[in-house]
């Protein structure tokens, strides 16, 4: 069996950060396994132009952010496998991936680092009734058949779901020559970035409803139509405000689930919240040696976080390969998400294994105005800092540093919430 | 000429084929989607039912025991999945023991084998996930589950290599008498045959009252149900069933024989013989009845939602026979739950009445058995690595959720009555019938299939007729 220091699922922008920070960081046996036929993982079918702004200071597309991180894993010679499926992880370590050239084949990591990203909810999981024709895309579906094909799934378009692909579809159909008619949300704030609802949606006049759902589905073949309706409080249409559009094709961009199958049957403990792992300070699972990162360890909004998060992973699994200078000395001080606050990554921190700094990530549940984002180490705030405006679909992060904590002998819990002006 | 015609692909009409082609008669099946398994048959419970619902003495309790008894050696000849996973009708209360009790005398004088009735903690053993209000239930152990789609598609695929002939996106419109003759009028022309059979499911009323005079009703029973993920597929494992109401058996909750939960379905009469939509009524029905009989559901891993209807005669009975004023035409109507269960039963009674018909010779080429698609997970690691060997294309995951290989899909596609657009696919393979619904692997099956059947990218459906996937270029409008 071949072995490796550290094997990474997954050649998307958190398999690539991660194995470069990891070379970068002194380790030389490393092997990125990628199922897809390329490197560059989704950013290859996000043609649109948004990325790198704070990784590398420009706006770049997808395709040329994945470029640089392609190059600089070429540059330093790690190795990888495309086409390639991991089939099975085992808690000791032992990958199992397949392809068309080695067939079926294992190798041993020293550790493991988890970047396989996330998938689209379909929609069977939102219990939209009506028919089942064809014309019902998931919005990444359709941006591949779009962007890397030159395919139009549909000349006449509702989108459900202002998540960010979904906001970058609108645009793109239009683009292309479709009518994109209507987006409809059902929460009463859109899922995605401001930045995209104003540049994808109110730059092309297509209208937002907010606290609107698909009620039905028209067309025993191809969509015919769809009916929308407004939602009450609780996310339950109220009847009377039905809508009919008629459209060939429904979109749907409502929500990413991360991709955590291998971690599950490897016995990685899931955050529910997340649907990612559980994570230390280190981007480290329960099972030791086995990092996560990028959206398979929560859904991110910016790729420039996953390449900055997975680095952080990469090197963290660089310094586990070289034998922890630190092991498990000292205790485990505890994350709390509070008060509009969902979750935290990480949900733990050893300050015996901590760098300088660390930054925790954090999303809100609903949108806050003129509030404070506030941290407590046990019942004593240490930080309260004003915020204009907090909402559900843009990552939040605090930066805490280790002197900072190291103050703090006895900390048990670090609660971070959102407080009321 | 034909010797029989049969209107209708599902697993009715491609039963009767399979056992018609154990004859040396010219046997033709003529449906108007563009596969088999695309009616009733695809959309239902996938229960191998024990056979204590029916009446005792009615040809549903009959047909429902002998094919109970049938399917476990048809699922091994014509290698679909079937498992004996046993039933439990749970009973709330105390109150209710009488209509237990009569279920199990029922299905006692129905000729169903090792029935019993179980006490609380008895059924609590066998399902820790069993409502803490169950007080008893009937259990069946020679119920199962199935693989609808592919009793259907193995049935019919046996009957095409042993030579009935399959014509799709045929639909029949007139039935004529021309002296001992019928003319079978259909969207593709006319055939003449000495035999129809009418296995054409909620139509087959439409057929029946064409050339009788003693008219029958088919109502289509709309039944809405949850698909839930795998890693919900153990929550029971056997299938849960209500005490049996006015309609049908209530909501089921039971795991599918590829490991999936599902739970329905609804029972809502109605007019459409299209409708096979849900409705959010009926999801909500679903969802809210299903945890009488099973706690803790995770219905947030519902993956899909779907309806089908039942072909439910007024007079809740299989209605097999040549019809009297109607030589040569056989109904096989009225065929709802327990169709899928009776079905090679009801394959060997309608060939019966053919073969008395007709005297056919024996066909000595006929063969039993068939080969489904090969399932790498089925085998062992060095089946698998040899198997990649000889063929790489089973060394490529195209379905990530169902970990599908290219080598399936080909083989889907070039087997006899292959697949020719993506449902195709999934009921032959599983490839996009997992947690993601297709959204990655269907841009991959659709270049598959374009460039096995050398078709246009354009011209790849969803299931046949207008459902095509793209309909353009970009910018082909600007």
């Amino acid at each position: 069996m071949k072995s490796y220091d550290i094997v990474i699922i997954g050649g998307g922008p958190a398999g690539l950060a991660a194995a470069v920070s990891a070379r970068d960081h002194g380790i030389k046996s490393i092997l990125i396994l990628e199922r897809d036929k390329e490197l560059g993982g989704i950013l290859n079918q996000c043609i649109h132009n948004g990325f790198g702004l704070h990784t590398f200071k420009e706006e770049l597309t997808g395709p040329e952010y994945a470029a640089r991180f392609i190059e600089q894993v070429k540059e330093r010679g790690i190795e990888y496998k495309l086409n390639t499926m991991v089939m099975d992880i085992s808690p000791d370590k032992t990958v199992t991936a397949m392809n068309r050239e080695e067939g079926l084949f294992e190798i041993l990591a020293k550790a493991v680092i988890l970047a396989m990203g996330c998938r689209e909810r379909p929609r069977g999981a939102l219990n939209i009734p009506g028919y089942r024709p064809a014309g019902i895309f998931s919005a990444g579906t359709a941006q591949r058949l779009v962007n890397m094909e030159g395919y139009m799934p549909g000349r006449e378009v509702v989108i459900l779901g202002s998540g960010d692909i979904g906001l970058i579809m609108a645009r793109r159909m239009t683009f292309e020559g479709a009518k994109v008619k209507v987006v409809a949300e059902l929460m009463p704030y859109s899922g995605g970035l401001k930045r995209n609802i104003v540049q994808c949606l109110n730059d092309y006049g297509i209208p937002l409803k907010l606290s609107h759902t698909v009620v039905d589905i028209k067309g025993r073949e191809r969509v015919e139509g769809v009916t929308i309706a407004e939602v009450d409080g609780n996310g339950r249409p109220i009847p009377g405000t039905e809508e009919f559009y008629s459209c060939d094709t429904l979109l749907l961009s409502v929500g990413l689930i991360p991709e955590n199958e291998l971690s599950n049957g490897m016995g990685v403990e899931m955050n529910p919240i997340t649907s990612g792992p559980f994570v230390n300070e280190s981007l480290e699972t329960n099972i030791e040696g086995v990092f996560a990162c990028g959206n398979v360890l929560h859904v991110h909004d910016l790729v420039d976080f996953v390449s900055e998060e997975a680095a952080a992973a990469g090197a963290h699994a660089a310094l586990y390969v070289k034998g922890r200078s630190c092991p498990d000395v000292g205790s485990e001080i505890v994350f709390r998400a509070e008060d509009g606050v969902r979750y935290t990554v990480p949900t733990t921190v050893n300050p015996a294994r901590m760098d300088g700094k660390l930054t925790v990530r954090f999303r809100v549940g609903a949108v806050y105005k003129n509030c404070y984002t506030a941290v407590y180490f046990d019942s004593e705030r240490i930080l309260h800092r004003k915020r204009q405006i907090l909402a559900p679909g843009e990552m939040e992060e605090i930066h805490l540093t280790k002197d900072q904590i190291e103050k703090y002998p006895d900390l048990k819990t670090i609660t971070v919430k959102i407080e009321e002006a | 000429m034909y010797d029989v015609i049969i209107i209708g692909a599902g697993v009715s009409g491609s039963a009767s084929a399979r056992e018609l082609s154990r004859y040396k008669l010219n046997v033709c099946v003529l449906e108007r989607e563009e596969d088999v398994c695309c009616g009733t048959s695809k959309a239902n419970s996938g229960i191998v039912h024990a056979g204590f619902d029916a009446a005792n003495g009615s040809l549903m309790a009959k047909l429902n025991v002998r094919g109970n008894q049938m399917m476990e050696q048809l699922s091994k000849d014509l290698d679909f999945a079937f498992k004996k996973n046993g039933s439990l009708v749970v009973c709330l209360s105390e109150d209710d023991m009488p209509k237990l009790q009569e279920l199990y005398d029922r299905g006692v004088a129905n000729g169903v084998k090792k029935l019993s009735i179980l006490n609380r903690s008895q059924l609590k053993e066998l399902e820790p996930n069993i409502s803490d209000e169950a007080y008893a239930a009937l259990y069946a152990p020679t119920a199962g589950i199935v693989c609808p789609f592919n009793l259907n598609i193995a049935l019919a695929e046996n009957a095409c290599i042993n030579g009935v002939e399959f014509k799709f996106n045929t639909e029949v419109q007139d039935l004529k008498k021309a002296g001992d003759i019928w003319e079978v009028h259909t969207s593709q022309g006319v055939f003449r045959t000495k035999c129809v059979v009418n296995a054409a499911g909620v139509y087959a009323d439409k057929f029946h009252n064409m050339v009788s005079e003693d008219k029958i009703h088919i109502t289509p029973r709309r039944g809405d149900y949850c698909l839930l993920d795998k890693t919900a597929g153990d929550h029971v494992s056997h299938t849960i069933f209500s005490l049996p109401g006015k309609f049908g058996k209530g909501i089921l909750v039971s795991p599918t024989v590829h490991g999936n939960l599902l739970i329905g379905p609804t029972a809502l009469d109605i007019e459409d013989k299209e409708g096979t939509n849900t409705t959010r009524e009926g999801l909500d029905e679903v969802i809210g009845k299903a945890g009488m009989n099973v706690k803790d559901i995770p219905m947030r891993k519902v993956i899909t939602s779907f309806a089908g209807l039942r072909a439910h005669e007024d007079a809740h009975e299989f209605i097999i026979r040549e019809l009297p004023g109607a030589e040569g035409f056989i109904d096989c109507a009225g065929i709802e739950s327990p169709g899928l269960t009776s079905c090679p039963a009801i394959g060997e009674m309608v060939s019966g009445i053919i073969r008395d018909k007709l005297n056919p010779e024996e066909n000595p080429d006929f063969i039993a058995t068939r080969k489904g698609v090969l399932a790498p997970e089925t085998l062992s690691k060095e089946e698998r690595i040899a198997l990649i060997k000889e063929n790489p294309a089973y060394g490529n995951i195209i379905c990530r959720c169902e970990m599908i290989t290219e080598g399936e899909i080909l083989d889907a596609i070039h087997r006899p009555l292959g697949a020719k657009s993506l449902d195709g696919v999934k009921r032959r393979t599983r490839a996009g019938m997992g947690r993601c619904q297709s959204g990655f692997c269907s841009p991959r099956t659709m270049e598959i299939l374009a460039k096995e059947l050398n078709m246009d990218m354009f011209d790849i459906t969803k299931s046949g007729g207008n459902s095509n996937i793209i309909v353009g270029m970009n910018k082909d409008r600007i």
